[in-house]
């Protein structure tokens, strides 16, 4: 079942520069995809296409049913609830503790104290940060802030889980740990993944399907790829 | 059910916020407290310029002299035709007999002069307030032209000259309130655009989990109402000791007896009311408009 749907998505910002070009590709429910590319190759539009934090210029998104590109600016919050987004910069507010912060997402919508706290508890031993639930961000390591953001992005059990350079400002060691979290997630409860890295080694280790943005347009789409497939190498 | 727990939550969160970002929020509160403190003292001041002048206006009248031969009746008729013009609020008579008694207290020696004579040499007369002030060239005129009528007067030129005046003073003090209200809104809107500036993330992940706007915009108009409301405090207390106080000190009046201050009680309690509706106003409308701007409504 397709889950996610591009076709032919231009996008041309007010500057005139081209992110993407014409750019189609289809994604099943469940999988688990990264999207590679240099900088300013138009990855990162890509991504922020998916949660509309960006609009097509051409073309059409579809995320679940929806096309994202004719969402109204008022109505996009229902689409991200569907959503759960990891930043590379984790984005975490810093005078909120590691509760409040996951609980945070749930507060605006409005939800019950009650329905809050096991959903908030449960989240957090997923990334497992049981400890340090009373930490504030500054307290924690940079690996513990990332799965505290994954914790957030996860805590409304979203369908989609988009990571933007998850492991960006990681050593390799917290890396493969983060990673191992995700994996899990989308294992476990069968959540959609696409994230967008430029950590090599995760790819060619993970070989889960991998897009390839070169230039704005979609250059490579290897199943179980890697790095090395599309560098000759 | 929903909806009140999102607008429980902005409360606590907007009162959580102010003592968070302790420094910014005093800095908003400080500024709403030193422009709303200017604003309510040039509150007070130009709605007691604005009684005085009102109060002067109304003391201003036409003095109507009746001709030597009318009679009691020509003159009981002659009162029932000036309250007939339209205009004319009240009518009071004068005798001559009055009138030289009123002279003598002023001036004995002019008064026994008068007494000496065989008949009162001086004229019956009315004194004719109107309801407008404008209004006293029309109606001075229009008496002139009745029967038994010596003279009528209100003094013209000066008093033209007077009223221009006062009108210039209203129109000036209207002016420098509106423009201070404007001046006041810009200060606070954009102190409270840097502390919502300064917490732009927030505002950034909130729309990323999937808070609504509304739900993203409710606790900063909260917050700016508590700030609003918490910088209009020592303006309100200021004005309202400072008014009783001065008012008590002159007696209720300035310069002359004629112009009287306002009475405070009440008065200043409207004051206070307006300047209070004003900091949370102004609070709200700030912090919803620089809210907005990271909303991309």
């Amino acid at each position: 079942m397709k889950f996610i749907e591009l076709k032919n998505v231009t996008k041309t910002y007010s500057t005139g520069v081209t992110a993407l070009a014409d750019l189609s590709v289809e994604i099943e429910k469940g999988e688990f995809v990264f999207v590679i590319g240099h900088t300013a190759s138009g990855k990162s539009t890509f991504i922020k296409m998916l949660y509309r934090e960006e609009k097509p210029t051409k073309g059409s998104v579809i995320v679940g049913g929806v096309n994202v590109a004719k969402l109204r600016n008022g109505r996009v919050y229902k689409l991200r609830r569907k959503i759960g987004v990891v930043f590379q910069d984790f984005k975490l507010l810093p005078k909120l503790t590691v509760y409040e912060n996951v609980a945070f997402a749930l507060e605006s919508l409005g939800m019950k104290a009650s329905e809050i706290r096991p959903k908030v508890l449960k989240a957090i031993e997923i990334v497992g940060l049981k400890e340090k639930v009373r930490s504030f961000p500054h307290q924690l390591s940079g690996g513990e802030q990332q799965r505290v953001c994954i914790a957030r992005a996860i805590v409304n059990e979203p369908k989609l889980l988009i990571c933007d350079e998850p492991t960006g400002n990681l050593d390799p060691e917290t890396s493969k740990e983060i990673m191992k979290v995700i994996e899990n997630i989308n294992k476990e409860f069968k959540t959609t993944v696409i994230m967008a890295t430029h950590d090599k080694d995760i790819v060619n280790r993970m070989k889960k399907r991998v897009l390839l943005i070169e230039h704005g347009v979609l250059t490579g789409d290897y199943l179980k790829g890697s790095y090395k497939s599309h560098e000759g190498a | 059910m929903k909806a009140l727990r999102i607008i429980g939550r902005s409360i606590r969160d907007a009162f959580k916020s102010v003592f968070r970002n302790f420094s910014l929020s005093i800095a908003s509160i400080l500024c709403a407290t030193i422009t709303l403190l200017v604003v309510a003292i040039v509150f007070v001041v130009a709605a007691n310029v604005n009684n005085a002048t009102e109060s002067l206006e109304q003391e201003l009248s036409i003095i109507v002299y009746v001709e030597k031969k009318a009679s009691s009746s020509d003159i009981e008729y002659l009162e029932g035709a000036i309250k007939n013009v339209e205009g004319v609020n009240e009518v009071v008579f004068i005798s001559n007999e009055e009138r030289v008694k009123d002279l003598g207290e002023s001036n004995a020696s002019l008064g026994s002069l008068i007494e000496s004579y065989e008949t009162n040499p001086l004229l019956n007369s009315f004194t004719v307030y109107v309801t407008d002030s404008e209004k006293l060239d029309v109606v001075t005129n229009e008496i002139r032209n009745m029967d038994f009528v010596d003279s009528a007067n209100y003094g013209d030129e000066a008093v033209d000259t007077i009223l221009s005046v006062f009108d210039v003073v209203k129109t000036g003090t209207l002016v420098v309130v509106v423009a201070l209200i404007f001046v006041t809104a810009f200060l606070i809107t954009n102190t409270i655009k840097l502390t919502i500036y300064s917490r732009r993330n927030e505002i950034e992940i909130m729309r990323l989990v999937g808070a609504s706007n509304t739900a993203i915009k409710m606790p900063f108009v909260f917050e700016g109402f508590t700030i609003g409301l918490l910088g209009s405090l020592i303006p309100i207390i200021t004005v309202i000791y400072g008014y009783i106080i001065v008012y008590a000190k002159l007696n209720g009046k300035i310069i002359t007896d004629i112009i009287s201050l306002i009475n405070p009680y009440n008065f200043i309690f409207y004051i206070a009311l307006i300047i209070a509706g004003l900091g949370a106003i102004i609070g709200m409308f700030g912090s919803l408009l620089a809210v907005r701007k990271y909303l991309k409504i």
